[in-house]
């Protein structure tokens, strides 16, 4: 039987607010503990909450990004269960009236290559829990209140992925909207961009879906992608085999590469919502969406966009150069200083300067080439005045700051030789020097002239134009003709 | 000393007759005295409060006095007091020094009063009658063998007895003005918002709401004034300017529309009250006010709806009491589940455990609708009732309680106990002011005369209660062995 997969997706956002949802207290990352915790972040007696606006301008921000419905009224309510954690004994969210309502979607590559949307149903405001430490406490569990109240936006598509794949680009194209709204480090190791899977598999052809598992504890794609594709396959196997799937939540084991019931059994949860007295219903005029609506930057696939029409870039390199809103400035840059084509920009930046970023774990912004320098070097490949290849010694001599570019092509001598006569001298003393290959060649071994253009290369370290290289030594080693042999 | 308003001993103060450190001795030689016969404080806080009389000295000295300076007050246990023991009442919060003062105590700090102690009251205020407060039942002045009522039934009693100028409490369903009845002195309860919630143990969120007791209406005023008005940090408080109500206490009541609805004055009741309620009524009238008949058709509903809201909100507000973080803590757990079940069945008592239960129950999927979500809608016609009301008259005018003070021990039914605040949970579910003042005695016992205005309307309350206070002398009586 054929099996399709179908996959919702829950993703918890971290908000990058100064401060947390419902207090002053700081949201840094990473600070020892409950040094950011107040006493409203510890649900001390008779504190209260108050609401930060930034979180709710964040929110708009992300709705109006996805086309969701701006609620103009949305409630918070309590989430009430106990855990060392949660110090209130409840979670501040939203529960039957999230700030974003249904009709918002994304867009992303389906597994049949064409653009398809994945429907996100709503999108709330809540706050995060603490940390219950396990290790180093002798038996007992440590707390960590430093992350109480750290504004969450938990964003809950419809189950329109259909695979593994499917799964990732949403989440990448989230991932890259996020930060493109500026909303959202969506750092997955400090658990700032959290996913909750929700997978099925039915039967294909079969319309009701089937039981799902929810995975847990996903902080890559990569994971994202290997625990799916694990969990679709223990589904099925024990669909097969004669048992159903049973409802639950599984965590992924990195190591194991499997995924297996949480320990902890599970009870069904009551969580008991109602309405949260302590603050009033969010009410949010047309006036402050649209003055939100006019902050929102260029969203990624309007500059996909943009790229393909404006620098006549194919998708795949548009595509890859808006995954990282600061690649795609840097992009532009050299692009706006450079007469250089955009493509072989594009080339540039996502073959040589990607890599070395990539091998010497960098980001664009701390590149040490900056768009300027870069420039400079695109302007030298156009203008001839060095081949492609050269242009890699020199770029990586500007990596390590050795000047630049057209420094580095002074000091090592490096300008291409485009000059007709001193080319046609050296290819002369080469065909000289080889005798035996020149007549093999005439006599029908015409492979030989990647023999006579690499020995020319050699003898002008590179620097002929291998254009002109080439004209010549078809017009000259067939014939002679221009030649005294 | 003790028998002054607080306007004539702001007045001393300012002339030298009297320091304020000699006026906070006063006041705590009696507390000490009088104190072990009514059980009203928890927390005595002597050495704070001679301290802070010293500054109250020196602000006077420096012209720096407001209305306020130097006048000894106490709040009720509820209110969280920087290194004072706040204990809301209960055994789970008897360790719990706060590290930060409620917005009320702040303000009320910075006006200069001498705040005393805490005052007893019944376990997280659930209670009419303080006999569920963990630190004992508070006896009332006027018969020590009865209840002050509750569950401010230690401000109450304190302020009855002059152990104080004045006292903060709280009111969820009364608890401000059913103790101020049973004890024979003011009790104002203002609008929903007025006063910041801001560092008050939380019952009921949504009906909680901080007041004042005092002798007078006049004393009131100048303590209502001083804790109202917005707070940021209370989201549910009302960004709406706070009126000098001192300034309004002597406006005419000619013309006032009094409304007197059947609903509460039915047969059921108790004759004396209901006379002396009635001739509360017409002594208004003799100051010029008129009376209607109106009709609250739906104030029946008020305790249903009221016993599942309010253990809805409680149930969630007291998750934070397990052990975890601070208050008491079970000895030895063997592990989560065993910390949080025995702190807290060690830690709460029976009322409250109750209510939990109750409150979870209502708010549980399956009945969320029958119970929590039909009380939700129920209470917006309990709203209606009183603005249709308010259409009619100014100010609507009953009973504060049905029965004058019991005797402890009685009541012990649940039910009959819930009763008792029949006249009272209707005002905190529709969000509206009502203040209590004395209006005669039953059987040497104080009855209550509950006067209701619309939605901010707290200044023309504390107006009709003066003028009312003026024309009777029912406020400045004191219980023998008190005076």
């Amino acid at each position: 039987m054929k099996w399709e997969t179908v996959i919702g997706l829950e993703v918890h956002i971290q908000l990058k607010t100064k401060s947390k949802i419902f207090s002053g207290a700081s949201t840094t990352f990473g600070a020892d503990p409950n040094t950011q915790a107040c006493l409203i972040d510890l649900g001390y007696p008779g504190v209260l909450p108050v609401l930060n606006k930034e979180a709710v301008n964040m929110a708009i921000k992300f709705g109006l990004a996805t086309f969701g419905s701006i609620q103009k009224r949305s409630i918070f309510a309590r989430k009430n269960y106990f855990y060392p954690d949660l110090p209130k004994g409840y979670q501040i969210s939203q529960n039957e009236f999230p700030i974003i309502g249904e009709g918002g979607y994304l867009e992303i590559e389906s597994d049949n290559h064409l653009p398809k949307k994945v429907r996100i149903r709503r999108a709330h405001l809540e706050e995060d829990a603490g940390k219950s430490l396990h290790e180093d406490f002798h038996g007992m569990t440590g707390l960590d209140f430093n992350r109480a109240g750290v504004p969450l936006l938990e964003i809950v598509s419809e189950p329109d992925m259909r695979s593994a794949k499917e799964t990732v680009a949403y989440l990448k194209s989230l991932h890259t909207l996020v930060r493109y709204l500026d909303i959202c480090d969506a750092n997955m190791q400090e658990g700032s961009f959290r996913c909750d899977v929700n997978v099925s598999v039915r039967p294909e052809g079969e319309t009701v879906l089937g039981t799902r598992t929810e995975i847990k504890n996903l902080n890559s794609f990569r994971f994202v992608e290997k625990a799916i594709l694990y969990e679709v396959q223990r589904q099925i196997n024990c669909i097969e085999s004669g048992h159903s799937v049973t409802q639950q939540t599984m965590l992924y084991d990195v190591n194991k590469n499997e995924t297996r019931p949480m320990r902890i059994k599970e009870t069904l949860e009551d969580y008991r919502y109602f309405a949260e007295p302590d603050l009033l219903p969010l009410v949010l005029t047309d006036e402050m969406i649209s003055k939100i609506q006019k902050t929102l930057p260029e969203l990624p696939h309007q500059k996909q966009k943009r790229f393909i029409n404006n620098y006549g870039l194919p998708d795949y390199d548009a595509k890859i150069l808006v995954t990282d809103q600061d690649i795609s400035h840097y992009f532009e840059e050299v692009v706006k200083n450079s007469s250089a084509e955009p493509k072989l920009i594009a080339n540039w930046i996502i073959g040589d300067l990607s890599g070395f970023l990539n091998r010497h774990k960098l980001t664009i912004q701390q590149s040490p080439i900056s768009p300027k320098e870069l420039s400079v070097l695109m302007d030298r490949i156009q203008d001839k005045t060095i081949s492609g290849k050269i242009a890699k010694e020199i770029f990586e001599a500007m990596w390590h700051k050795e000047g630049s570019a057209d420094m580095i092509i002074e000091k090592k001598g490096l300008k291409q030789i485009t000059n007709l006569s001193e080319i046609e001298e050296i290819v002369r003393k080469v065909l000289q020097d080889h005798p035996t290959e020149v007549t093999k060649y005439r006599s029908g071994q015409e492979r030989l002239l990647g023999f006579f253009v690499g020995e020319v290369m050699k003898a002008t370290k590179g620097k002929a134009n291998p254009k002109l290289v080439n004209e010549i030594l078809l017009k000259t080693v067939r014939t002679g003709r221009d030649l005294s042999l | 000393m003790h028998k002054k308003t607080i306007a004539e001993l702001a007045n001393d103060l300012k002339n030298k007759k009297i320091s304020a450190v000699e006026l906070t001795q006063h006041f705590i030689d009696r507390i000490k005295k009088l104190d072990t016969k009514l059980n009203a404080f928890i927390t005595l806080a002597e050495e704070k409060a001679l301290k802070d009389a010293k500054r109250a000295d020196e602000m006077i000295g420096n012209g720096k006095a407001t209305a306020l300076t130097g006048i000894p007050i106490a709040h009720k246990d509820l209110f969280c007091t920087q290194n004072i023991k706040t204990t809301a009442g209960s055994k789970i919060l008897s360790n719990f020094i706060p590290p930060y003062d409620a917005t009320v105590v702040k303000k009320l700090d910075q006006a200069g009063t001498i705040l005393l102690g805490k005052t007893n009251c019944d376990e997280f205020a659930m209670g009419s009658s303080n006999k569920t407060s963990f630190y004992g039942r508070v006896n009332n002045p006027w018969d020590v063998n009865t209840v002050p009522g509750g569950s401010s039934g230690g401000s109450a009693a304190a302020v009855a007895a002059r152990m104080l100028k004045g006292a903060t409490g709280t009111d969820t369903g009364g608890s401000i003005r059913q103790p101020a009845a049973l004890s024979g002195i003011t009790g104002i309860k203002p609008t929903y918002g007025r006063v910041s919630r801001y560092g008050i143990v939380a019952l009921g969120s949504s009906l909680d709401q901080a007041g004042i007791l005092t002798p007078t209406a006049e004393d009131a005023a100048l303590l209502l004034e001083a804790i109202s008005g917005f707070d940021e940090k209370d989201s549910t408080s009302v960004d709406q300017p706070v009126p000098h109500y001192y300034a309004h206490l002597n406006d005419s009541v000619k013309g006032l529309r009094i409304g007197l609805p059947k609903e509460c004055f039915t047969k059921d009741l108790d004759a004396e009250i209901a006379n002396s309620v009635y001739q509360g009524a017409k002594v208004l009238e003799k100051l010029g006010a008129t009376l209607h008949d109106i009709s609250l058709p739906r104030s029946q509903l008020g305790i249903p709806i009221y016993y599942v809201i309010m253990p809805a909100e409680c149930s969630s507000n007291l998750a934070r009491y397990d052990g975890v973080r601070f208050g008491y803590r079970c000895e030895n757990p063997k592990d989560l589940n065993d910390l949080y079940e025995r702190t807290r069945s060690e830690g709460f008592g029976d009322e409250v455990k109750h209510r939990i239960m109750i409150g979870t129950y209502v708010l549980s999927a399956s009945y969320y609708d029958a119970y929590y979500k039909k009380a939700q809608q129920l209470r917006r016609l309990i709203y209606d009732d009183y603005q249709n009301a308010f259409k009619e008259v100014d100010i609507i005018l009953y009973p504060t309680s049905p029965s004058v003070a019991f005797k402890h021990g009685e009541k012990e039914n649940r039910i009959s106990m819930y009763l008792a605040d029949i006249f009272t949970v209707t005002l905190n579910l529709a969000g509206l002011p009502g203040i209590s003042i004395p209006s005669g005695f039953k059987n040497g016992l104080p009855i209550g005369l509950q006067l209701i205005g619309n939605h901010f309307e707290e200044t023309k309350l504390l107006n009709v209660a003066h003028q009312y206070q003026k024309a009777t002398d029912w406020h400045t009586q004191i219980p023998k062995g008190f005076e």
